[in-house]
């Protein structure tokens, strides 16, 4: 149960770590590698926040055990934007108001990647099912699932709140 | 008071690079070395401390050439590295075995299904495991290897409890092989959930049925998470094979199947909504299939 010295390809880098093979990957990313983008969330493979793309699909890292990923490419939501700005996805699902605490966004917006990398124009279904791993507990999804239209270039359907008018109208009605 | 654990325990990480390395670490270890594919139930479990004694973690994905869905006219053979996600979504298991497909994409959130694999599946041995009751009426057969040999083990045979399987510490399965479905038979799982990912099935009913010219010529039903195993339900099959399809054979295929679970109280459902889901699952799973084709013309498979 020593330490081993292993090499990671996070974010195009290659990084020696000396870890204990009890590692997950995503404890070697946030406490090895001060790379805090991927969350901790429930620890068990539940919530989705700390997923991470590995040879471009997405995984849970709390999951995977750092010595499983040598060898593969790893990318985290640090590796989208150049470190003075966003991606475009980033952007647009700040635009969009598919981020409200945060916490998921991580999460979201690899999976989101995944999908986007291999299919150029995905349904609202795809999308859905894409991200059902994911867990937000701010935005009931809908702006989420808007964000990564939008991100494939597609039109966002317009939605008309029920109650959108004034109150008299409201109590007509 | 339970302590609720996040981290893992400690552990050695080793990847051999072939079976037999693999096969003879596990024999050098015992018990305390645990084979891992995707990894994604053995780690929370480790996590939990479900899984306890296990210093050694063999990793068999050093190992090429495992992770094959191969298909040869005759069956279907998926290696022990076959992940849930390509199972789902290969082009032979979704033309010739819809119901694999379906039960894989069942499964879990896509980020599991990407590492998790269907052999991993079947021997972490859940009640509820998705890929059994499928496999179940396609009648697979799981290989597997020891430093002491090998042995073919029916999928029917393979579950001896919860969280139980015939594997000992020592051995591996090196892959499963589905036989080709009897012509014209269809199939389908349906999987019982709250919600639509990332849920466990209440309960799962695989059935595949072979009409022939208005007559049951083959039925085959299997159920997940309403016994201590994935069961087959031989009794309920026998009703109806080699009869005419009626609503009132159905109906009492359907009865049987609730009589031959052995369902449990939990936190996701009673017992007596568990059994009662198998009756009226197992019904509209057989009309629904009958409707598919000619059958509906004869005026069977409405409704649920």
């Amino acid at each position: 149960m020593e330490q081993v010295l292993i090499k990671l390809t996070v974010n195009g880098r290659e990084e020696d770590v000396r870890v204990s093979p009890h590692k997950t990957l995503l404890e070697v990313l946030r406490d090895d590698l001060s790379l805090t983008g991927a969350k901790n969330g429930c620890e068990d493979g539940s919530c989705g926040t700390c997923t991470v793309l590995l040879d471009g699909a997405a995984v849970r890292s709390c999951l995977l055990l750092a010595m499983e990923a040598q060898g593969h490419e790893i990318v985290t939501i640090e590796g989208l934007s150049d470190g003075q700005n966003m991606s475009p996805l980033q952007e647009i699902f700040v635009n969009q108001g598919a981020v409200q605490c945060g916490f998921c966004s991580p999460g979201m917006i690899l999976t989101a990647k995944a999908l986007l990398d291999s299919a150029s124009s995905p349904t609202e279904t795809e999308i859905r099912e894409a991200i059902s791993g994911n867990l937000c507990r701010c935005t009931g999804y809908t702006k989420i699932v808007e964000a990564v239209m939008a991100a494939s270039g597609q039109p966002v359907p317009v939605r008309t709140h029920p109650y959108e008018g004034d109150v008299s109208e409201r109590a007509a009605s | 008071m339970v302590t609720f654990y996040r981290r893992l325990p400690k552990f050695d990480y080793l990847a051999p690079q072939s079976i037999e390395e693999a096969l003879a670490l596990l024999s050098r270890y015992q018990g305390s070395a645990k084979v891992i594919a995707g990894g994604s139930d053995v780690v929370p479990k480790l996590k939990r401390r479900a899984m306890k004694g296990i210093d050694y973690i063999v990793d068999l994905k050093g190992i090429s050439g495992l992770d094959y869905i191969s298909y040869d006219g005759a069956g279907l053979k998926l290696g022990p590295l076959a992940t849930v996600r390509a199972v789902e979504r290969s082009d032979v298991v979704l033309e010739t075995f819809p119901m694999l497909a379906q039960a894989a994409e069942s499964m879990a959130s896509p980020q599991v299904r990407n590492r998790g694999t269907v052999v991993g599946n079947i021997c972490n041995a859940v009640p509820s495991a998705d890929m059994a009751p499928s496999l179940l009426t396609l009648d697979a057969k799981v290989s597997v290897v020891s430093e002491k040999g090998s042995r073919t083990v029916a999928i029917q045979d393979f579950f001896t409890g919860p969280t139980k399987t015939v594997l000992s510490a020592d051995e591996i399965v090196t892959g499963i092989e589905i036989p080709n479905p009897p012509a014209n038979s269809r199939g389908k799982y349906i999987k019982l959930t709250p919600r639509r990912a990332m849920d466990l099935a209440v309960v799962g009913v695989a059935v595949m049925v072979t009409p022939e010219n208005g007559i049951c010529k083959d039925l085959r039903i299997a159920l997940g998470a309403v016994s201590p195993t994935p069961i087959r339900v031989a009794q309920a099959e026998s009703i109806l094979k080699g009869n005419k399809f009626s609503d009132e054979l159905i109906d009492q295929v359907a009865e049987a199947a609730a009589e031959g679970c052995r369902p449990i109280s939990d936190h996701r459902a009673s017992a007596e909504y568990r059994r009662d889901m198998v009756r009226v699952l197992t019904r509209r799973a057989i009309r629904e299939l009958l409707s598919d084709e000619a059958a509906s013309a004869q005026g069977f498979g409405k409704g649920a």
